[in-house]
């Protein structure tokens, strides 16, 4: 491990406690439970683009898929967070895992200055649009500001499956998901198929 | 624990998102950013329902997100293993067969 992953994995391991802190600070259990998943989300991105494999890369997104699964639970979302564990760390990951034998281990390419530059530039963006609309909006006149006596959050799965076959809900969504699904499906087999001409020697065709 | 405490933190996961898409070279950085950034609407669209009337709507949104976000990541990987075929690379920079 050299100077540069010491300082990158010493400084997230600071920030990892000081935001678990924060979170019992603030909001107690709940707040812990919300520090862990962000820092699971925050941190598997930064390590995915910070790390030079892809291999590390690749499995650094599951801990932000978890986190985010995390995140959905937190917000009563069970089910979304199930779907979520089983979609993308089951599914999306394998396939990324997957492509990742398609690439060629070239260490070289991860630039830190380019790194660095990206997170500086999109920090900057985000913080001046940040800055932007909390100019504009007033957060306790909105609508969807925090309310202290906001109940506790219900679990939906029936009402989900129910609302995947009503005719008045999402019957329609639901069909036109599955035909969009099916359809993507056969296209990317069609797609990635090797044609008769590809397996023949070389110089019969 | 707010609304704004997610939106904080799907704002800086599509940050994230943005830098993997901008700062690598490399085809599967791309599509690892892209799951980024839909996560990070995923995670809006689970809060804002949660701390809006804790309806259905925000979460049926989030499913079909996921839906696609899977029919993308399949096709995806199939564009990719035919670019490397014919390219014997997958880097985006090098897939130029058009500029001829």
């Amino acid at each position: 491990m050299d100077k540069s992953a010491r300082i990158f994995y010493g400084l997230l391991a600071v920030a990892a406690i000081a935001s678990l802190g924060a979170g019992l600070k603030a909001a107690g259990g709940l707040g812990v439970a919300f520090a862990f998943f962000s820092v699971l989300v925050l941190g598997g991105g930064l390590v995915c683009i910070w790390e030079r494999s892809v291999v590390r890369s690749a499995f650094s997104l599951m801990a932000t898929f978890g986190g985010t699964a995390g995140l959905f639970v937190l917000c009563g979302a069970d089910f979304l967070g199930m779907a979520q564990i089983l979609i993308y760390v089951g599914g999306i990951l394998a396939l990324l895992l997957f492509g990742v034998m398609l690439s060629p281990p070239d260490l070289g390419e991860r630039k830190l200055p380019r790194v660095l530059g990206g997170l500086v530039a999109v920090g900057i963006a985000i913080g001046w649009v940040a800055l932007k609309v909390a100019n504009t909006i007033d957060p306790t006149g909105v609508a969807w500001a925090v309310d202290p006596n906001l109940a506790q959050p219900r679990s939906h799965v029936t009402e989900i499956g129910l609302g995947f076959v009503h005719p008045e809900q999402y019957l329609i969504a639901f069909e036109l998901a599955a035909f969009f699904l099916t359809v993507a499906l056969v296209a990317a087999v069609y797609i990635a198929r090797r044609r008769r001409v590809d397996l023949e020697p070389e110089g019969s065709a | 624990m707010g609304v704004e405490a997610y939106v904080a933190v799907s704002a800086a996961l599509f940050a994230l998102g943005i830098v993997c898409i901008v700062a690598r070279r490399n085809i599967l950085y791309v599509l690892m950013g892209i799951e980024m950034i839909l996560n990070a609407a995923n995670i809006n669209f689970v809060a804002f329902n949660r701390f809006n009337g804790d309806g259905l709507d925000g979460r049926m949104f989030a499913i079909f997100v996921i839906i696609m976000a899977a029919a993308e990541a399949a096709v995806a990987l199939a564009i990719v293993l035919n670019v490397f075929h014919l390219f014997q690379s997958i880097k985006p920079s090098e897939v130029d067969l058009l500029r001829e």
